[in-house]
């Protein structure tokens, strides 16, 4: 049973969100992804306005429509306009099909205005996915590294915190993440490097991993070869592929009624 | 029946992977996944002075396994060069080069470059070329090291028509400079640091089909990877065996 936590209608063909929603499930069934999380439409944009911000949900709703709940959503919000960000909350997960939440890199994590947001989010178990890097030469002025989301973390003990793509360098963010037991690595949208999976596995454990394509501007296959070729036990492997997430989940597709 | 034309022996400088025990573990784990030949060069090569001690390593490991075919590394910006070229080719026997312009510290456009193509092409060796070894934004903060700029190759590969050059590590970018490479002469291209959901089928339709070759960059990266890549297009397994061995056989052919 293979979910996968992360992925975007960017990057795949089709000129309606619905078209290209079609080619990433074509491309899903080729390697047997039971699930998509899909957040954020298209084009990108790192600090989107309250008008974008309903436009990228509004392409997500579309293209979930005919495929959910095999496809699921998380709402893309920003802690900069917190207001409408809470409205948007409740329109895409109080009162419609979505999930989650995805932060990307309009504000850091460590920023004040997160909590309520996290708040809200908590109340209904909604999932909260925070992008993180780790650049050489400097991230955005917006991006968050792990340790950011370990200061959120701090702020929300017992919340479940995702911390997007472990950081990019790996290294750095699987050693951030040891201590905060409430945030999970995501392994999603970094080069298929050796090592990554076993050493997320030592240091946090089978039950702090999920994992995630970043398709369609990563391939399902690069992605999954992190989890199918890593030298960890059998069990490990399926937590990591489906049923952290699953658990994840459970309560708020419970309370949905969405069947699992 | 796989041919992973970009493998590479010894141990990253910047950390362990899983498999670089030793060269007789890595070769156990890539038969296991049905590899049946892997061509490969040394990690020394990135950073050590001394090539020819590199490259006698790296014959001898060749020698006591079957699997490897090895790829010598020539510095041109060292003393002697042409005579490590002399070397591999003559002494070792090896088949090609794989050259790391970026960690050596001269560019595709350099007059530097042309003089070892020249060298390769009299000797009809095969060129291969490694743009960059990690995403470069993860790189060890003093040992930043760009991608090599391919579009030189362009030249270089009209120069010497009968040349075969393969771009490892090459990332997918614009169709057009694939394509540039593709029409100026013989050079192909690896699918290890080839993204995007559905990537290889593209960068077939960009580079053609008779230009793809599998290399999986292990151990650096985790073989399933350029394995699963090319699993999730669904190609014709017409075209599937193409990438997974024939093409790379075709290359050795053409000697
Ligand atoms: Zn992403």
């Amino acid at each position: 049973m293979i979910w996968d936590l992360h992925t975007h209608l960017s990057g795949f063909d089709g000129a309606t969100p619905r078209e290209k929603m079609a080619e990433l499930i074509r491309f899903a069934d080729r390697l047997e992804i039971e699930r998509v999380i899909v957040f954020m439409g298209y084009p990108f944009v790192y600090d989107p306005t309250p008008e974008q911000l309903r436009e990228q949900n509004d392409q997500v709703l579309e293209a979930l429509q005919p495929w959910h709940p095999r496809a699921l959503g998380f709402v893309y919000l920003s802690p900069k306009h917190l207001e409408f960000s809470l409205r948007e909350f409740d329109r895409c997960v109080r009162d419609g099909p979505m999930v989650g939440v995805k932060l990307w890199v309009a504000v850091k994590a460590h920023d004040e205005r997160l909590d309520p947001i996290v708040e809200r989010a908590a109340k209904l178990d909604a999932a909260i996915f925070q992008h993180t890097w780790t650049k050489v030469m400097g991230n955005l002025p917006g991006e968050s590294d792990p340790w950011d989301v370990v200061a959120l973390s701090r702020r929300h003990p017992e919340v479940p915190i995702i911390c997007g793509h472990t950081g990019g360098n790996w290294q750095l963010g699987v050693r951030a993440l040891r201590d905060a037991r409430d945030v999970s690595a995501d392994l999603a949208g970094s080069d298929p490097t050796a090592g990554l999976t076993e050493m997320a596995y030592r240091e946090l454990g089978a039950e702090r991993i999920i994992w995630g394509s970043d398709a369609g501007g990563r391939s399902y296959g690069s992605q999954l070869a992190k989890v199918t070729g890593a030298d960890i036990p059998e069990s490990a492997k399926k937590l990591i592929l489906g049923g952290n997430l699953k658990r994840m989940l459970t309560p708020i597709l419970r309370a949905k009624g969405v069947p699992l | 029946m796989t041919v992973d034309v970009n493998v590479t022996l010894g141990r990253w400088p910047f950390r362990r992977t899983p498999g670089d025990e030793s060269g007789a573990a890595l070769a156990q784990r890539l038969r296991a996944r049905g590899v049946t030949q892997a061509w490969v060069s040394h990690f020394d090569a990135l950073l050590h002075t001394d090539l020819a001690a590199v490259n006698a390593r790296l014959a001898e490991e060749c020698r006591r396994e079957p699997l490897w075919l090895p790829f010598g590394a020539v510095n041109p910006t060292l003393p002697a060069w042409r005579d490590d070229v002399r070397r591999c080719h003559e002494g070792h026997r090896m088949p090609g080069l794989r050259l790391f312009p970026n960690y050596h510290s001269y560019t595709l456009s350099q007059p530097v470059a042309a003089e070892l193509f020249e060298e390769a092409a009299r000797r009809n060796l095969v060129v291969q070329v490694a743009l960059l070894m990690e995403d470069e934004r993860t790189q060890h903060p003093l040992v930043r090291v760009p991608a090599v700029d391919a579009a030189p190759l362009a030249d270089l590969a009209r120069r010497w028509p009968g040349l075969r050059v393969i771009v490892l590590n090459q990332r997918p970018g614009p169709p057009g400079g694939v394509r540039a490479l593709v029409e100026a002469g013989a050079v192909s291209f690896d699918i290890s640091m080839v993204e995007g959901t559905g990537g290889v089928a593209k960068f077939v339709e960009a580079a053609g089909a008779e230009r793809v070759l599998f290399g999986s960059h292990a151990p650096l990266y985790y073989w399933d990877a350029a394995s699963l890549k090319i699993q999730e297009c669904g190609l014709a397994p017409e075209l599937e065996e193409r990438i997974r061995h024939r093409n790379a056989r075709a290359v050795l052919r053409a000697a």
